[in-house]
């Protein structure tokens, strides 16, 4: 193999599992380390800066970043990385005054449609720029789904108003109940461009028999879930039936248990592991009391005399073809009707875009979703950028950020004339931990604790109150117990192969086996002769230059702990720990592009 | 030296020996030398080597004397018995232990001032009398623990750390252990575990006094140029008469080499050493061979390492002694003593 190019950005990047999993990636390790400091709003602003809504997040995001985790290759349960989010959010002292001021006018405007996750971080990363941004949203209040979808007893409506106000404070104009209707009037208002968070706004429907004589008791999910966040909706039958297996069926169960639903079912068509919902919430649900069945599928609602009464479902089973896909048959147990006074549909959402008309220069795909560009978020009208779930369906907030974070980069690029296909590189800055013969100014050493659980309000209470938030959040010190579980991934080891004297003290002192000096080869070659088996072939091998001995290091970065012993061992100080501290470039910020650090 | 503990966390896909053992369960505490000293690559390979030889720890003795070779076997084999000794006189109550109990492995643990200065002595009679040991003497030429002094097995004309020449005759131990009789005898370097551990292996299964002389570089105060004991040294005079292989038991390692090259050597366990020969000329059966040999290198500077003398048929003290099967400890009081009838019996065959 070659020597690796540690100067690459790529490389220790993706070391840092959890930021490289992270769509906005947050610098997770920097922000726990200052957790564990009691930093807390230090490590709130590195949060605010990369993910905007560390409240929100820390309570709802979907956490792509945990099982990316390193520590879930090493024991059994990544770092509580959301939740320790949340403590920062929780403990931080007032920030306003370290939030960016709104600029001196740019004289650009810029819409935004919908005030969703997407939308407010393209005007938090513009308004400080100048930029005059307006944003439009059908209700009252700013937030979107975060605030109409997510049921008040996981995110309490402070937590809303606490984040999307620091945004609007940045001089945003905000245009609540401003339903945007038709995009060439926006486009006629003349703006110098449009952004679309407008989400995923329609729940799908199910058509099956009975659903149009039974409707006055049939919901779809998210609309159900939006009445009772405006507070339209206040009961539910006691017997109470959710179709669907993703988070927005788990939101819609666990809130049908505090409006008055008793005996409230999940049922889903596929099997329990495989669906959509996070485990978490799953877990959270089946705590609530509520049964999720699998392998059902509904096959029509039963009425009497326009009165719901039950759900009739087909019991089918997994079979998989010769290309290993499933198919789901029919099982031959003979249909089940389960009765029940109310249903909620969450089968999905879709896109809707009927307010765009066909001739205002945005093409659509043969699904209805506008081409959009993946990288730069523009559609095929330059001035009209897409983001969250509006880009590219449903996903999740975090996504929606880092969406809105791209966009407002293609905007800017765009209004300062410059070529918005050229994007700049992430900021990366350097330095050893190095103190002493053995110090080092991180915590290297290395906590064997399991992860510790988050505490949750009683049952009895928590399924009484509707707005009364179940996670009651870690305190400060399980915060600290929580953050000593995280193995600093983004302190790296780097190798000196000049210093190097191949005395193998880092290969002895090594807990995970990492290191192995040998023969130079082809990587797959490689892989077989390291000291410990290589599991995760996806993980990078760090490869040295040529060793006196003709030999090269070879580090598989798979499941080192980062407790700099390689460092300690090494007599010559051919290892270093060196932090690597890793932002993305947002609007506004002076970082060169590959093409300009290039020349 | 290292302040915090190694963490107790290992690599998920660590194979596993046949006692159900990883390697990382053949660990010690953390080493308190300097970092990159020899010493710790040894205290590696001796983990390395009980792994692969699936010994149960509580069946090791290990014994040492005084100074940084001696610290180490703190630092392996955590759950085994352990003796650290007065100041060279590892051997002697190596020798004692054995005699009480036959039954455990015994693995002494030397430096070049323990066993070529203080404990010269009792180097010499514990080889001489071929207790079933393995001897490992951690070599690196210098007084670590004083601040680098020449040792007795420093090479005249070396140069010590701030220049000096060293003006005294070298103590060669393997040559030593050759001529007193010893019936495992080699030589390594601890930057080269590919040769160091099956010794180590080999040696902990010959029944007999074996003897490992292991070069182990002073990273603090001899691995400069002028210094004989340094990697760059070793590395460019080592003088490497064979490679070997230990298979053990039913496992046998498939041993892929021309024929002709390899020399297969049974020992006394049902162990067996695979000898992969790089000098041609070689003969590791020939103590005589093996003594000129050693000596003619040296005079060339080089640096004979591998293994360089073995007896498969050796017996050891025991045999020498007659002494009881059953280990000290395990002899009831009637079987120690048997009563006056035995005695006035014995008395009488005096008369």
């Amino acid at each position: 193999m070659k020597p690796t190019d540690i100067a690459a950005p790529d490389y220790f990047h993706k070391v840092v599992d959890c930021q490289w999993a992270c769509p906005a990636h947050t610098p997770v390790p920097e922000y726990i380390r200052l957790i564990a400091q009691g930093r807390y709003g230090d490590a709130y602003m590195i949060n605010w800066k990369s993910n905007v809504f560390p409240g929100i997040l820390g309570r709802t995001c979907d956490r792509p970043c945990e099982p990316a985790c390193r520590r879930g290759r090493v024991e059994e349960n990544p770092v509580a990385i959301c939740r320790l989010k949340r403590v920062a959010a929780d403990f931080k002292d007032d920030i306003r005054q370290r939030l960016p001021k709104p600029g001196p006018k740019n004289g650009k405007r810029v819409a935004l449609v919908g005030g969703g996750p997407a939308s407010l971080t393209v005007a938090r990363d513009l308004a400080p720029l100048g930029y005059h941004c307006t944003v439009f949203d059908a209700d009252p209040e700013a937030g979107g789904m975060m605030r109409t979808q997510i049921p008040k007893f996981r995110l309490p409506n402070s937590v809303i108003d606490e984040e999307t106000g620091y945004i609007l404070n940045l001089g945003v104009e905000f245009k609540g109940g401003h339903r945007i209707d038709s995009m060439k009037a926006l486009l006629a208002e003349k703006y110098d461009a449009i952004f679309v968070g407008s989400g995923a706004p329609r729940g799908r429907e199910l058509e099956l028999p009975g659903r149009t004589e039974a409707a006055a008791n049939i919901h779809i999910g998210i609309e159900w879930l939006a009445n009772v966040s405006f507070g339209h909706v206040d009961k539910i039958g006691k017997r109470v039936i959710v179709l669907g297996g993703g988070n927005t069926a788990m939101d819609c169960c666990r809130t049908a248990r505090r409006l008055g639903g008793e005996k409230v079912t999940v049922v889903v068509r596929s099997g329990f592991d495989e669906m959509k919902a996070s485990p978490w919430e799953k877990e959270d649900a089946i705590h609530e009391d509520i049964p999720i069945l699998n392998y059902m599928v509904p096959v029509a609602f039963k009425h009497v005399a326009g009165k719901l009464i039950g759900v009739t479902f087909q019991h089918v089973k997994a079979e998989y073809d010769a290309k290993g896909r499933r198919n789901l048959v029919p099982s031959g147990d003979p249909d089940q009707t389960i009765p029940c006074d109310d249903v909620l549909v969450a089968v999905g959402q879709e896109n809707a875009f009927p307010w765009i008309e066909q001739d205002c220069g945005i093409e659509f795909d043969k699904w209805h979703m506008p081409k959009v560009d993946p990288k730069t978020f523009v559609s095929t009208n330059p001035k009209v950028f897409f983001g969250g779930d509006a880009a590219f369906g449903p996903k999740n907030i975090i996504w929606a950020v880092a969406h809105g974070h791209d966009a407002a980069l293609s905007i800017h690029k765009m209004l300062s004339g410059e070529d918005i296909d050229e994007r700049p590189l992430p900021e990366v800055q350097v330095s050893s931990q190095k103190m002493g013969i053995h110090e080092w100014s991180y915590d290297n050493d290395i906590s064997p604790d399991k992860r510790y659980k988050v505490p949750h309000r009683d049952k009895v209470v928590a399924l009484k109150d509707i707005r009364a938030e179940v996670e009651l959040g870690y305190d400060v010190k399980l915060a600290l117990g929580e953050a000593h579980r995280c193995l600093n991934c983004d302190v790296q080891t780097v190798f000196s192969t000049s210093l190097c004297i191949e005395c193998d003290a880092c290969v002895d002192i090594c807990p995970m086996d990492c290191i192995t000096f040998t023969a130079n080869g082809e990587e797959t070659d490689l892989r077989q002769r390291l000291k410990a088996p290589s599991l995760h072939p996806d993980q990078d091998l760090y490869v040295s230059s040529d060793l006196k001995t003709g030999r090269v290091m070879v580090k598989d970065e798979d499941v080192c702990l980062h407790c700099g012993l390689c460092a300690e061992r090494c007599p010559t100080g051919a290892w270093d720990m060196q932090k690597y501290y890793i932002e993305m470039t947002h609007a506004g910020s002076t970082c060169p592009t590959k093409s300009r650090s290039a020349a | 030296m290292t302040y915090i503990a190694k963490p107790k966390f290992h690599h998920p896909g660590l194979k596993k020996n046949a006692l159900g053992y990883t390697h990382r369960d053949y660990e010690g505490k953390i080493s308190t030398l300097c970092a990159g000293c020899g010493h710790d690559s040894i205290t590696a390979s001796i983990i390395e080597a009980c792994y692969e030889l699936s010994i149960e720890p509580h069946r090791v003795a290990k014994i040492s004397g005084i100074g940084c070779s001696s610290k180490t076997p703190d630092y392996f084999l955590g759950n085994s018995h352990g003796f650290n000794s007065v100041h060279g006189r590892m051997p002697s109550v190596l020798t004692g232990a054995n005699l009480a109990n036959r039954d455990l492995i015994y693995l002494g643990v030397s430096g070049d001032g323990d066993s070529a200065s203080i404990g010269f002595g009792q180097f010499a009679h514990s080889i001489r009398r071929g207790v079933n040991m393995t001897y490992i003497v951690e070599n690196n030429g210098v007084y670590g623990l004083t601040k680098g002094q020449f040792s007795a097995t420093a090479d005249r004309g070396s140069k010590s750390k701030k220049g000096v020449t060293n003006t005294d005759n070298a103590i060669d131990l393997v040559a030593i252990a050759l001529q007193l009789g010893a019936t495992f005898v080699a030589r390594s370097f601890s930057g080269d575990k590919s040769q160091l551990v099956p010794l180590i292996a080999a040696a902990i299964g010959h029944k007999g006094a074996s003897f490992i002389d292991v070069i182990s570089p002073c990273i603090a105060f001899n691995n400069h140029a002028g210094s004989t004991k340094s990697f760059d040294y070793v590395r460019e005079h080592n003088d490497a008469v064979n490679r070997l292989d230990v298979l053990v038991g039913r496992d046998p390692i498939a041993v892929d080499y021309a024929p002709g090259t390899v020399q297969v050597v049974e020992q006394h366990d049902g162990s067996k050493i695979a000898l992969r020969k790089i000098d041609a000329d070689y003969d590791p059966h020939d103590r005589l061979g093996a003594q000129t040999f050693l000596a003619r290198h040296a005079a060339k500077g080089q640096i004979v390492t591998g293994l360089l003398y073995v007896d498969p048929d050796a017996d050891d003290l025991h045999e020498h002694l007659n002494t009881v099967e059953t280990p000290l400890n395990a002899l009831e009081a009637d079987t120690l003593c048997p009563g006056s009838a035995v005695l006035d019996k014995i008395n009488a065959s005096l008369r």
